[in-house]
């Protein structure tokens, strides 16, 4: 995947595989540690020896803001998680009242749908 | 090599502030302009002598060229650096180390907004990036709310202590003639205030307002000769560990403790030895995280550090004694004020002069709790 030759940026590449469904992470061969977003080389050691890996989807609630717009919109949470992988991320849990959303709830991502647009979502995990 | 610094080799030799609060009819950068101008001559210098421009402006990004031109000046150095509001912390580190190098000879470092009279919303270029702005979180609020939500989670803070910061910031502005918010504003006050993105409220929220500020820097033997005593810079670092919060290593350790231990050990200071401290509080959380990361208090007992009106006027520690962005003004850009105000502490000027001050902390912050900048200023006693 370190190939100079590949067609597109990491960033391009990932947003094609959600496009198919797929939630995509790299993963550092020699470190084993996974990264996001997607980037050319692994953060701090530079290292781009890595592969793509599909993720569990699997995460936790790490911390959580919920955000009152003029009503009569209603309240609307945004969280970061922290993946089963080890690396975190912002999005949104649908399914569950913003207020009753806790860190330490834990969630399985889906890949939803916005302005058209395919979206990383979470669910409450069952 | 690396971590090296001119200690006390330096110094701010003139500042001033210009229209905090409103001004209406005054663009950005003829407010920059007319702070520019006054603390060239608050320095006892000429304009034509500034051959070193550092400046920011919200509505600018080539603001440095911007400034140039509108001054007539031909700098021998120009930098707009762009790592938000602690970006004039950065200025005094390259200031600095370039005056010390014989690079430069004098510098003028200038900030101004026009955003309250503007249009009254926070003027700023950024936003959240790809990965975080589907989502749609307030930007910059949000970022600040999801590490305070950590903090509440992993060390007990509370709204109430939040509260506390924004109560002793305002017990400043009102004894001081330059704070824009006046008037009485209790614990409860803040509690009950409207919820913006939680558990950040918009009494946590520091003030939209205008604003101009400037200081001149030259080397120390030369401050000598000028008109007010001579504020040495004891120290300045800077450190970035990310930019958007889903990229900060830890929601409740900001870079602050890379940049404040920096700092102190280029003073050869440390936090006992601070005698008023001047933190960016663009929200409440702001001052928790740094007085923890400056070593003002270990991790995680900020807020019981601030209970009781501790950082407020006759507390244990001096903290924002102009007010602070949540009291006295935030145009913006915060960080220059903190240096002024740090700089005033210094020269026994400040509207809420501290008794006997030595050693004066200004720390910034930039983005999203990303970039830390702190500014260690010394009394003439220190060199």
């Amino acid at each position: 995947m370190s190939d100079d030759t590949a067609e597109t940026g990491p960033e391009r590449h990932w947003r094609t595989a959600l496009a198919e469904g797929r939630f995509l992470l790299q993963r550092t061969r020699a470190s084993g540690t996974v990264f996001f977003p997607p980037r050319l080389m692994e953060p701090r050691t530079g290292d781009d020896n890595w592969d793509w890996i599909e993720a569990s989807g699997m995460g936790t609630v790490h911390a959580v803001t919920v955000i009152y717009p003029k009503p009569p919109e209603p309240p609307r949470a945004v969280v970061l998680v922290d993946l089963d992988e080890q690396v975190r991320l912002m999005s949104e849990i649908e399914g569950i009242a913003a207020e009753d959303i806790a860190i330490g709830l834990r969630v399985r991502a889906r890949i939803g749908e916005r302005a058209g647009a395919p979206l990383l979502l979470f669910d409450v995990a069952a | 090599m690396g971590g090296q610094f001119p200690r006390g080799q330096t110094a701010i030799a003139g500042l001033a502030t210009f229209g905090l609060g409103e001004c209406p009819g005054w663009t950005t950068i003829e407010m920059a302009a007319k702070a520019g101008q006054l603390a060239v001559a608050d320095a006892g210098m000429r304009m034509g002598e500034v051959d070193a421009l550092f400046i920011c402006l919200p509505d600018d990004i080539l603001a440095g060229l911007s400034f140039a031109e509108y001054l007539g000046l031909s700098p021998r150095f120009t930098d707009c650096n762009r790592t938000g509001g602690s970006a004039f912390m950065s200025h005094v580190a390259t200031a600095a180390t370039m005056l010390a190098a014989g690079y430069i000879d004098t510098v003028l470092i200038a900030y101004g907004a026009n955003q309250r009279s503007g249009g009254g919303k926070l003027s700023t270029p950024v936003g959240s990036n790809a990965w975080e702005a589907p989502y749609k979180p307030l930007f910059p609020a949000s970022s600040y709310a999801l590490a305070a939500s950590r903090h509440f989670h992993e060390f007990g803070t509370t709204r109430r202590q939040l509260a506390e910061v924004a109560v002793a910031a305002r017990a400043w502005a009102n004894t001081n003639p330059e704070a824009f918010a006046k008037g009485p504003l209790s614990i409860d006050d803040v509690l009950a205030a409207r919820m913006l993105s939680s558990p950040i409220s918009v009494k946590d929220c520091c003030l939209v307002t205008d604003g101009a500020a400037a200081i001149v820097m030259t080397r120390t033997d030369r401050a000598r000769d000028c008109p007010a005593p001579p504020v040495p810079v004891l120290g300045a670092a800077a450190a970035t560990w990310h930019n958007a919060i889903s990229q900060m290593p830890d929601l409740t350790t900001t870079a602050a403790a890379e940049s404040g231990p920096r700092a102190y050990a280029m003073a050869g200071v440390g936090p006992d030895d601070v005698d008023v401290v001047q933190l960016y509080d663009a929200f409440t959380i702001n001052t928790l995280l740094f007085l923890e990361d400056l070593g003002f208090c270990p991790k995680g007992e900020g807020g019981r550090f601030v209970e009781d009106g501790a950082i407020g006027p006759g507390g244990r520690l001096p903290v924002n004694t102009n007010g602070g962005g949540l009291s006295c003004c935030h145009p913006g850009m915060y960080g220059l004020f903190t240096i002024v105000e740090a700089a005033r502490q210094i020269r026994g000027t400040a509207a809420n002069q501290i008794a006997d001050v030595d050693v004066a902390l200004a720390h910034g912050n930039g983005g999203a709790l990303s970039s830390q900048a702190t500014v260690i200023l010394g009394s003439a006693a220190t060199i």
